[in-house]
């Protein structure tokens, strides 16, 4: 690919993701919004997260098959209960990163 | 602030470092100079989207179907900014706003309202935040651009610091009966969606049912709670 080629591709691609970051920020913040929609809006982030956690362990990416046993959903068992036992940010990723460096090594 | 903004942020930057290593490696095998991978990474700022971008530029795809497909995958940033402007300072200014809302990804989104909840966080180390993982994930794909293959894959499971990041912060957001209810949720109707959509659309389709469906069960649980308790 030529050079102003690239330029129109990687601008391109940076406006169409920044529109949809930077538009409810601009236009939802600052403003009084009606109850209801601030409780929903509430429960966004534990369901993307939720959603972001069970496709990328339980879903191989590639070929869309499931895959309930792997080094990744194997490793977040005990990371999970080790997280709510502690609510310790660190350490769940140092516990998470040690696990499942030892699980790819075993498996 | 600075200080604090960095604490929060270390485990994503512990995360992008590999898959930032890794995008620069395939992108610099697909034909892309350091330079053009960092002005890729600063632009778009989107970890999946890049290396979607950069597979299809591999199979010799034109600039517009990639850009189609940018603005698919990386809609579900919509939901996160709109969820974050709740808590967004109520006297930021537009510009603030602007600069801030170019650093909103599933990491920053998830650790920022983390914080946000737990009170004693503002919309300026929410920015560090943003920036910060946004400086370490250039840097490391210009470095995997410029021989990132050197570096051992894998080394210490640093491939597992973002969903260990994610799994911690999902512990943090389940704070009662609808906020676990809406999680399975979302989580049951991710794991199908998944499989039955390509691409990540399922983020997005499943995180609205499931937040709908944790709405409505409250709003139930509330009217139950009135007609037993008239106060």
């Amino acid at each position: 690919m030529t050079h102003p080629e690239y330029l129109i591709l990687v601008l391109g691609m940076g406006i169409v993701t920044y529109l949809p970051r930077w538009l409810p920020v601009i236009l939802l913040t600052q403003r009084n919004l009606p109850e209801w929609f601030v409780e929903w809006l509430n429960l966004i982030p534990v369901a993307i997260l939720s959603a972001l956690i069970f496709g990328e362990l339980f879903v191989s990416s590639g070929s869309r098959h499931l895959d309930f046993l792997n080094t990744k959903s194997l490793a977040a068992i005990p990371t999970f209960l080790f997280a709510i036992k502690t609510k310790s940010l660190g350490g769940t990723v140092v516990l998470g990163m040690l696990l499942f460096w030892a699980l790819e090594r075993v498996l | 602030m600075v200080r604090d903004g960095f604490k929060a942020a270390w485990p994503i930057c512990l995360g992008y470092l590999p898959i930032g290593l890794a995008f620069g490696v395939l992108a610099q095998k697909a034909g892309l100079r350091p330079h053009e991978i960092g002005l890729m990474s600063l632009l778009v700022f989107a970890g999946s989207a890049q290396f979607i971008a950069v597979s299809m530029l591999s199979g010799g795809s034109s600039a517009f179907p990639i850009i189609i497909t940018t603005f698919m995958v990386n809609l579900r940033h919509l939901l996160m900014s709109s969820a974050l402007s709740v808590h967004l300072s109520r006297d930021a200014r537009p510009l603030f706003l602007t600069v801030f809302a170019y650093g909103v990804t599933d990491e920053s989104f998830a650790v920022n309202t983390a914080r946000f909840r737990e009170g004693a966080w503002d919309s300026g180390r929410a920015l560090v935040v943003n920036q910060f993982s946004n400086a370490v994930w250039v840097l490391s794909t210009v470095l995997g651009g410029y021989g990132g293959q050197f570096i051992p894959e894998g080394s210490l499971g640093m491939d597992y610091a973002l969903s260990a990041m994610f799994l911690c912060l999902l512990v943090y957001q389940l704070r009662g009966r609808v906020y676990a209810f809406t999680a399975v949720i979302s989580g049951g109707l991710a794991i199908i969606g998944a499989v039955l959509i390509p691409g990540n659309a399922y983020v997005i389709i499943a995180s609205l049912v499931a937040a709908t469906a944790g709405f409505a069960i409250k709003q139930h649980l509330r009217g139950k709670a009135a007609s037993v308790d008239p106060s």
